[in-house]
């Protein structure tokens, strides 16, 4: 039963992140894109979480914390490139 | 070192010093204190001449490279000594010549002197070597040192042309020759000549002999100016006239001669090498001169009358091996070993005098062309005294050595008509009409040096100099050589039991017998000989007076169809070939690269591991597919190929970073954590990388395109995909060891204190591939900041100061 209810909601995650593929691939926008990029991040998490489950090990916990961690840099990166044009900005060059 | 050793060595430490002795005595012409060491080196071999010729050799020995039986053995034997004394003899008196021949003044005279130097060292080392590898060496150094002294005027179009030519041509043989010592040492184990002739009996059987006879022709040949190889002496020609005197007829080219004579002991027993030596150079005695009397240059006719009389000498040289084929006694063939060596001796003193008479004749007059030349006589007496005693002796007259030398060739090709060993019954009936059609024409161009430049009108309008005499001192070296004519023309027996009975029996060894005894007269009744000498005489006197009528013949001989024609479109075509192959695989293009290397790889391995049999599979090992192992795999593959079909880049990037964040499922999958966060870290910054390569491309290369369709390119790729799963299958199909992870599993908590094994791998038990990788990557990084702030070409030099 149990390992049902992991196979189904591998299953389920994996179907909503084909859906996000199709947003990312098709999206008409950049933010459509970057969001959807975003929430495959997310379950991204699940999956690996689901798998730690199923292969019954702790060792895949910094793993998830990473993906958060990246997930939150890249989407932050992607807008403040939209916003600004540049990610980095080098205030001593535009000084002079 | 004995003193043989350093007599062989002494010219190249005086060639040390001459330059020295060139810029601190300006005064003084530098010959002068050349000159002292062939003389001396002259006086040390002829008293050496009793010794030899009491039947002792002499030889010494120096380690040089004795792990590799290397050694500088020197050994001098009767052949040895007749060329030491050559060398030195005919050296001192083209030294002496080239003082009073090479302007002080406008010449580079510490030049000449030492590539002289170096030659004659070289050739002193060539001749009394008895270590083959030696004897390359000092070999090569003829070649070089030649190719130095025909490119002395290096300004000039010709001498480099024909500098190059002899150096192609020569070395081509010397590596042949090479090739021919390597096998021969193959063979016997040894390089020392005199070992390897010890065992003649048992090599000849092996399977090796053949060609290393045909290799070591090779080198000989082509040193000796033999047909076809004989293309490069006509253009050695532009050398000054002392080198072309020194090198091109008295020594250089007879060290083919010398290696073909110090040889046959070893190689006569095959009947290739007679057909050979022999044929070959009849052919090269026939076109020789033949071909000499159509030149116009004085020198040129020289050329092609060395070219000819080498061939003489070499074929007399193919007969002589016959000697060892049979009994001692009564054996004819040895007077034919005797006569190779008595017309080397005298080739080398009037083919000596008649060069430094035709350097005369341009020194004085300003032109070597035989159509502006003529009258003479009158104003250059003594220059054309001594033009008529080496052009009468080298035509084969009375009473002048070359009279008794050509009697004695015909006697030995004669003697072809009785020898019955390796089919010479057959075709060996050529030899005599051969070598006889040969005299007629060498006749014929001795007659035309002679008569055309001394005789006849004189033409002072074409002539850049109003001719006078030479002064004295230039005549002096060709004096002594038209003398030395005469003297051995008239008392032919000074030479024989001192110096030409020695040579002959170092040739023949064994096949000599102990009492022979040689007696060269002027008069020997009335022989078949001697009619064919008659008979030269009249047609060569006919041939020259309707000389005019008969040049048709040489019509057919153009210059299109010429060996030196082939030498220049063999040439042409090799490096337009060379250019056409560099041109066409070298395209500059990576992808052509990419493409040869990865068709490579399939053949390479595709072919082994098809030629090995070594494709298998086995299931014993492989673990049950799971679900998810499925899943992703299905995803991968998609995510790989739908990189080959999207059409913008910008899609193809995310596309792949896909791919590496699944590469990172996997690895979560197999459970490895570490490589599985490195991965995920390492994937999203190549992916931002990426991004950042896309932004900033040019617009037009972010059209919207896709990847063509390339048939050799789908081929190749999935060639490659093939090959390399077939490996991974039989690779992992064929386990022939246990992993010796086992060790690592049982000691990292007791032997490293750690519990995450890969960590402690990659820092404790395997921390050095650590340390390099740490070091690339501060490579890399160090390299991308010096990319991006030394700027230095796109700004011509300036600072860059932009840097976004």
């Amino acid at each position: 039963m149990f390992n049902f209810v992991i196979t189904f909601a591998l299953v389920l995650i994996s179907l909503s992140m084909l859906a996000l593929i199709y947003r990312v691939i098709k999206g008409p926008s950049i933010p459509d894109r970057v969001i959807a990029l975003d929430a495959l991040g997310v379950n991204l998490i699940a999956v690996i979480a689901l798998i730690s489950i199923v292969l019954d090990t702790y060792a895949f916990l910094e793993v998830i914390l990473l993906l958060g961690i990246l997930a939150f840099i890249g989407t932050v990166s992607m807008a403040k490139f939209l916003e600004k044009g540049e990610i980095i900005e080098d205030d001593r060059n535009r000084n002079q | 070192m004995s003193l043989l050793h350093w007599a062989i060595l002494s010219p190249f430490l005086l060639a040390i010093i001459i330059p020295l002795m060139y810029k601190y005595a300006k005064r003084v012409h530098t010959g002068w204190f050349v000159l002292w060491l062939p003389l001396v080196l002259f006086i040390y071999f002829i008293s050496k001449v009793t010794k030899i010729s009491n039947g002792t050799t002499i030889r010494e020995t120096v380690q040089w490279i004795p792990s590799l039986n290397i050694n500088f053995d020197v050994v001098i034997d009767g052949l040895s000594l007749l060329f030491a004394l050559l060398i030195t003899g005919i050296g001192s008196l083209v030294v002496l010549y080239s003082i009073f021949y090479l302007s002080k003044k406008k010449e580079k005279l510490h030049n000449f002197y030492v590539y002289l130097l170096l030659f004659m060292g070289a050739m002193l080392g060539v001749v009394l070597s008895d270590n083959l590898i030696v004897l390359y060496t000092f070999w090569e150094f003829t070649s070089l040192s030649s190719f130095l002294l025909i490119g002395y005027w290096y300004h000039r179009e010709r001498s480099r042309y024909g500098a190059q030519k002899s150096m192609l041509i020569t070395v081509f043989g010397g590596l042949s020759m090479l090739g021919g010592i390597v096998l021969l040492y193959v063979m016997g184990g040894t390089f020392s000549i005199r070992e390897l002739i010890a065992q003649a009996g048992t090599l000849i059987n092996h399977d090796l002999f053949i060609a290393a006879a045909i290799l070591i022709l090779l080198g000989a040949f082509t040193k000796s100016a033999q047909f076809p190889f004989h293309i490069w002496l006509p253009d050695a020609m532009e050398a000054p006239t002392p080198v072309s005197a020194y090198l091109h007829s008295a020594t250089m080219v007879k060290a083919g001669l010398y290696l073909v004579a110090r040889l046959s002991p070893l190689f006569a027993a095959e009947g290739i090498w007679l057909w050979l030596v022999a044929g070959i150079g009849l052919l090269t005695l026939v076109w020789g001169s033949f071909s000499a009397i159509r030149q116009t240059d004085l020198k040129g006719i020289l050329a092609f009358s060395t070219v000819s009389q080498l061939g003489l000498i070499m074929s007399l040289l193919g007969l002589g091996a016959a000697a060892l084929h049979y009994p001692i006694d009564d054996n004819i063939y040895i007077a034919t070993t005797v006569a190779a060596v008595f017309h080397l001796i005298n080739h080398a003193t009037f083919k000596g005098s008649l060069f430094m008479v035709v350097g005369i004749v341009d020194h004085e007059t300003g032109t070597r062309d035989i159509r502006k030349l003529g009258g003479l006589m009158s104003l250059m007496p003594i220059t054309f005294t001594i033009a008529v005693i080496g052009a009468f002796s080298m035509a084969g007259l009375p009473p002048f050595n070359g009279f008794l030398s050509k009697e004695m060739f015909f006697t030995g090709m004669l003697s072809v008509l009785t020898l019955d060993i390796f089919n010479f019954e057959t075709w060996g009936v050529l030899f005599p009409v051969f070598a006889w059609i040969a005299s007629v024409f060498t006749f014929t161009y001795s007659m035309i040096i002679v008569f055309k430049t001394f005789t006849g009108k004189l033409q002072p309008e074409k002539l850049e100099k109003k001719p006078h005499e030479a002064p004295v001192g230039m005549l002096i070296s060709p004096i002594i050589l038209a003398v030395l004519v005469v003297v051995f023309g008239l008392f032919p027996n000074l030479l024989t039991d001192s110096i030409i009975l020695p040579a002959a029996s170092a040739i023949l060894g064994d096949a000599m017998p102990a009492d022979y005894h040689i007696h060269i007269s002027m008069w020997h009744g009335f022989q078949p000989e001697l009619f064919m000498t008659i008979g030269v005489v009249l047609l060569g006197i006919i041939l020259y007076k309707t000389w005019p009528k008969w040049k048709v013949v040489y019509k057919p001989f153009t210059e299109k169809w010429s060996f030196n024609s082939l030498y220049n479109n063999g040439l042409k075509y090799m490096e337009y070939g060379s250019n056409k192959l560099a041109v066409n695989t070298m395209t500059g293009s990576i992808r052509n690269y990419l493409l040869y290397i990865f068709f490579f790889l399939i053949v390479s391995l595709g072919f082994t591991l098809f030629w090995k049999d070594a494709f298998s599979i086995s299931l014993d090992n492989t673990a049950p597919i799971g679900f998810y192992e499925l899943v992703l795999a299905v995803i991968i593959s998609i995510g790989a190929i739908s990189i080959l079909f999207v059409k913008s880049r910008l899609t193809s990037i995310i596309v792949l970073g896909s791919v590496g964040y699944t590469v990172s499922l996997f690895f979560v999958l197999f459970r490895a954590p570490d490589l599985a966060l490195t991965q995920l870290v390492i994937e999203t910054v190549s992916t931002a990388l990426f991004l950042l390569c896309f932004y900033h491309l040019p617009e037009n290369f972010r059209k919207e395109e896709r990847i063509r369709f390339k048939l050799t390119n789908f081929m190749i790729s999935l060639g490659v995909g093939v090959v390399v799963t077939l490996i991974a299958l039989s690779a992992s199909s064929t386990k022939l060891f246990d992993s010796i992870s086992q060790y690592y599993v049982d000691t990292t908590y007791t032997e490293a204190g750690g519990q995450n094994m890969v960590n402690v791998i990659l820092v404790d038990y395997r921390g050095l591939d650590t340390m390099f990788e740490i070091t690339v990557l501060g490579l890399a990084a160090l390299g991308i900041y010096g990319m991006i702030k030394l700027r230095l070409t796109k700004q011509g030099g300036k600072k860059a100061n932009e840097n976004k």
